[in-house]
């Protein structure tokens, strides 16, 4: 932990400031875990497996995916896998900033690991200092940890109470749920184009192929990001 | 592949790569073309996930019912700044006042 060291000692208003910037951003996240839980059971899952899910898989955009496309019965397992799997592959992106930064080891690094995510690095990098960032890591990782795996508790057993999802709109729920995800990642044009050619390549191969593999195939729309962005054009 | 083989397999995969990535030298990845497109694979694979959750039906045809509206709701809260939870309580609100009415 010598990374720890040589980073001196944080102020103790920094700490204070991004402990409650964690805590608030932990909250937040939490809370939507009931949306989770409730349309995990309302795709075929049962209480144990959403939760499963929230504790093992862990990142709120892979499970959503994974969920979504199960709900479409067994058959579009492998779809559901390669989803929420491709989903998964900015974590290991994000993994690759904050390994330095955290200098864990052994155990700490494995938790480390399983604790990469979205809020957990924005919190992390937004810090002026190594101590304060990895302060702020960490209390961000496991506020959200214990709040989306309780609330996903929650949210199956509500889901579990309530019937037929389509009453209640639930549905409808995940679309939103998709909709806010996708929202703070339309930043540029060239996002907003990459997002309407992946909408487009998977309404029109909807008809034609098993369900959630049009989802697949429209990651390809990612390959428009093989060209530099326009701003960076000399 | 049952229920809970598929979420195990997807959960391991989930946890490898966050894994990965604390394992692997940086530069590995560094090409910024890579960075790019795979900075990009969310947002493909998400409106993708919009597109065929709110309009599409049974076969896969395209539909435009209660869940389009609830998106068209969705964004306008989110334009609006509304926090994830609103933004989803709101289209499910949405879908199940329509339907509850008969119109969609």
């Amino acid at each position: 932990m010598t990374a720890a060291a040589d980073s001196g000692t944080a102020d103790p208003g920094a700490r204070r400031t991004v402990v409650r910037q964690a805590l608030s951003v932990g909250v937040a996240t939490g809370a939507y875990g009931i949306s989770f839980g409730a349309l995990a059971v309302a795709a075929g899952l049962d209480t144990w497996q959403a939760m499963a899910l929230s504790l093992l898989m862990f990142t709120g955009g892979s499970q959503f995916a994974f969920v979504g496309i199960i709900a479409n019965g067994l058959h579009a397992a492998p779809a559901a896998i390669a989803a929420s799997s491709m989903l998964g592959i900015r974590n290991g992106l994000y993994a690759l900033e904050l390994t330095h930064l955290l200098g864990a080891r052994g155990p700490r690094r494995v938790a480390a690991a399983h604790l990469t995510i979205d809020e957990s690095t924005a919190v992390a990098v937004a810090q002026d200092d190594a101590r304060t960032s990895r302060l702020g890591f960490w209390v961000t990782g496991l506020t959200v940890f214990v709040l989306w795996n309780l609330t996903t508790l929650a949210g199956a057993l509500i889901g579990n109470l309530i019937g037929d999802p389509r009453t209640y709109g639930l549905d409808a729920a995940a679309c939103a749920a998709f909709t806010a995800l996708l929202w703070p990642r339309l930043r540029n044009r060239d996002a907003v184009a990459i997002a309407v050619v992946g909408a487009v390549v998977a309404i029109v191969l909807s008809p034609t192929m098993p369900p959630g593999i049009p989802v697949v195939a429209a990651a390809a729309a990612s390959l428009l990001a093989w060209r530099r962005p326009r701003r960076e054009a000399p | 592949m049952s229920l809970w083989t598929s979420l195990l397999l997807a959960a391991g995969i989930a946890f490898a790569l966050k894994l990965a990535g604390h394992l692997v030298p940086a530069h590995l990845l560094d090409a910024p073309r890579v960075r790019r497109i795979t900075g990009a694979l969310p947002i493909a694979l998400l409106a993708a996930l919009v597109a065929t959750q709110a309009f599409t039906g049974a076969g896969g045809v395209l539909v435009l019912d209660a869940r389009a509206v609830a998106v068209a709701v969705a964004v306008v809260a989110l334009l609006l700044r509304a926090p994830f939870i609103v933004v989803v309580a709101l289209g499910a609100a949405t879908a199940a006042v329509l339907r509850a009415l008969g119109w969609a």
